[in-house]
């Protein structure tokens, strides 16, 4: 109970560091020392906001931008699983592309953003593509881990029953390897939602990015201001989900206490 | 020294695979939309003849070690802020990682507004993504740290400066490399995205204009070199990263 009380009392002291940066940024505005063509008060980006969603124009945008975000995690996930279970099988190459796997976010993906765009055309693959690369490193690598922990005497149970690959997986790889493979599911969609909106950012006819970007060549702060909070309240929104969503998980294994 | 070789091999595989992938591309998109490897490489070394690129590559380099340098003071302190102090760090650290869960790009408009076009606004950009995993990083390592050790030093009645010389550092410090190898890769991705939109020099600036351009050459050459460095720097990283774990 006690760590209940806790929790509720940490949540609130979070709000209030909260309100106080958005007070700070209120006074500062309503002092005038940013001026209102740099930045709208506070009060009056939650009032566009409201105006905003309320007139119905956000509606395609947000769900281009969801679509492709969930089709290009989908990708990455499923892409994934496959190639870690293939990868498994094979030390070697496993070896050799653990360096690759290792140096992969470091290299600037969106660099090759406007090769898709060249390759692909404006449509959505080029940000579907940018999103599944982000993501498809990060569940191959957390996949890896998984199978690395499957009990050796599961795998032994497959091989007494003379179970076929595909019985093995089903049955026996993929749930032993679970936990980990829902960590790769949360890079992935992570990573993908900010790959998308990234690359719409750059350069796209449509998504939330996009609505940033076209907002700010325009000096249009009454939409660029509300779009950049809704952007962030999503992200960080299907984040805290998706951690609630794995705690639980472990807990229910005993892997977290 | 078999296994090494059997993995150089393997790598060189990988790259000639990787060539050929590219070579085939090639074949199918033409030379509107793609170059060969080895034009792109033809086209890098006659890049790194030009003086141009040198300036603009010099920008970035300032850049890029000005955001490291910040990015690395501010994550080490905040990590170990809220590290060891548990109501701060138990505030803070669920809005530190929701941070770093954000698309950043779309708080370019809000950088380039307060920081106007030029060196400022990159390393802002710079340092706004290098400073989530080396202070997440940091925060795990202090969590991590094995409540024996420091029993031990005290034990052994070490003094403030003996327990962090001799217990504190070397625990935290594989964990801390694996994060400043991370915030370098970022901040690097960093300082050349801010320097794609908020700048007018750098070899972000110069990637953006051979898009607007549509200088496949120039756009190939740049990504290609791009890529290599940051790969072989996260490759030299990782290798120190390992030989310090490998110690403890």
């Amino acid at each position: 109970m006690s760590g209940k009380w806790r929790a509720g009392w940490l949540a609130l002291y979070r709000l209030l560091v909260l309100a106080a940066g958005l007070a700070v940024l209120e006074v500062l505005c309503a002092a005038d020392i940013i001026d209102r063509l740099t930045m709208q008060p506070p009060h009056q980006i939650a009032i566009d906001l409201v105006h905003l969603i309320a007139s119905g124009g956000l509606t395609r945008p947000i769900l281009r931008t969801m679509s492709n975000a969930v089709i290009a995690s989908v990708m990455a996930l499923g892409a994934g699983i496959v190639l870690a279970s293939i990868i498994h099988r094979i030390p070697p190459l496993r070896q050799a592309l653990d360096l690759v796997f290792s140096t992969w976010y470091a290299v600037p993906v969106l660099a090759f953003y406007p090769l898709f765009i060249v390759l692909f055309g404006l449509g959505n693959l080029p940000q579907i593509l940018i999103g599944f690369m982000q993501g498809v490193v990060a569940v191959i690598v957390s996949m890896l881990d998984g199978l690395d922990r499957v009990p050796r005497v599961l795998r032994k149970l497959a091989r007494t029953q003379k179970m076929t690959p595909l019985e093995t997986a089903l049955l026996i790889t993929l749930p032993a390897a679970a936990p980990w493979i829902l960590t790769g599911a949360k890079l992935a969609i992570m990573f993908s939602i900010i790959g998308v909106v990234a690359s719409e950012f750059l350069m796209a006819r449509d998504g939330l990015g996009f609505e940033i970007s076209y907002a700010y060549n325009n000096f249009d702060n009454a939409r660029m201001y509300p779009l950049i909070v809704l952007v962030i309240a999503f992200s960080v929104l299907v984040n805290s989900l998706l951690f609630r969503w794995e705690t639980h998980l472990l807990r229910q294994r005993g892997l977290k206490p | 020294m078999t296994s090494f070789t059997v993995r150089t091999g393997v790598l060189l595989l990988l790259l000639l695979a990787l060539a050929g992938i590219w070579e085939l591309l090639f074949l199918y998109a033409g030379e509107e939309a793609l170059r060969s490897p080895l034009d792109t490489i033809l086209a890098l070394v006659a890049l790194l003849k030009t003086e141009l690129f040198w300036g603009h590559l010099m920008e970035t380099a300032r850049a890029f070690a000005m955001a490291l340098t910040i990015a690395v003071v501010t994550g080490l302190t905040l990590g170990l802020w809220l590290g060891f102090h548990r109501l701060s760090g138990e505030i803070l650290i669920p809005m530190l990682v929701g941070f770093a869960s954000i698309p950043k790009v779309v708080l370019y408009p809000l950088v380039l507004l307060a920081f106007g076009l030029g060196l400022p606004a990159k390393v802002a950009f710079g340092t706004m993504f290098g400073i989530p995993p080396i202070a997440l990083s940091t925060i795990s390592a202090v969590n991590n740290i094995r409540p024996v050790l420091v029993k031990a030093g005290r034990v052994l009645g070490l003094g403030p400066a003996a327990m962090a010389r001799i217990i504190l550092i070397p625990a935290v410090m594989p964990e801390i490399m694996t994060g400043l190898r991370v915030g370098f890769s970022l901040c690097l991705i960093g300082t050349i995205l801010g320097e794609m939109f908020a700048a007018r020099r750098g070899l972000g600036y110069l990637l953006m204009t051979a898009i607007g351009l549509h200088d496949v050459s120039l756009i190939m050459a740049l990504t290609l070199f791009l890529t290599t460095v940051a790969v072989c720097a996260s490759a030299v990283l990782l290798s120190v990263d390992r030989r310090l774990r490998r110690r403890l």
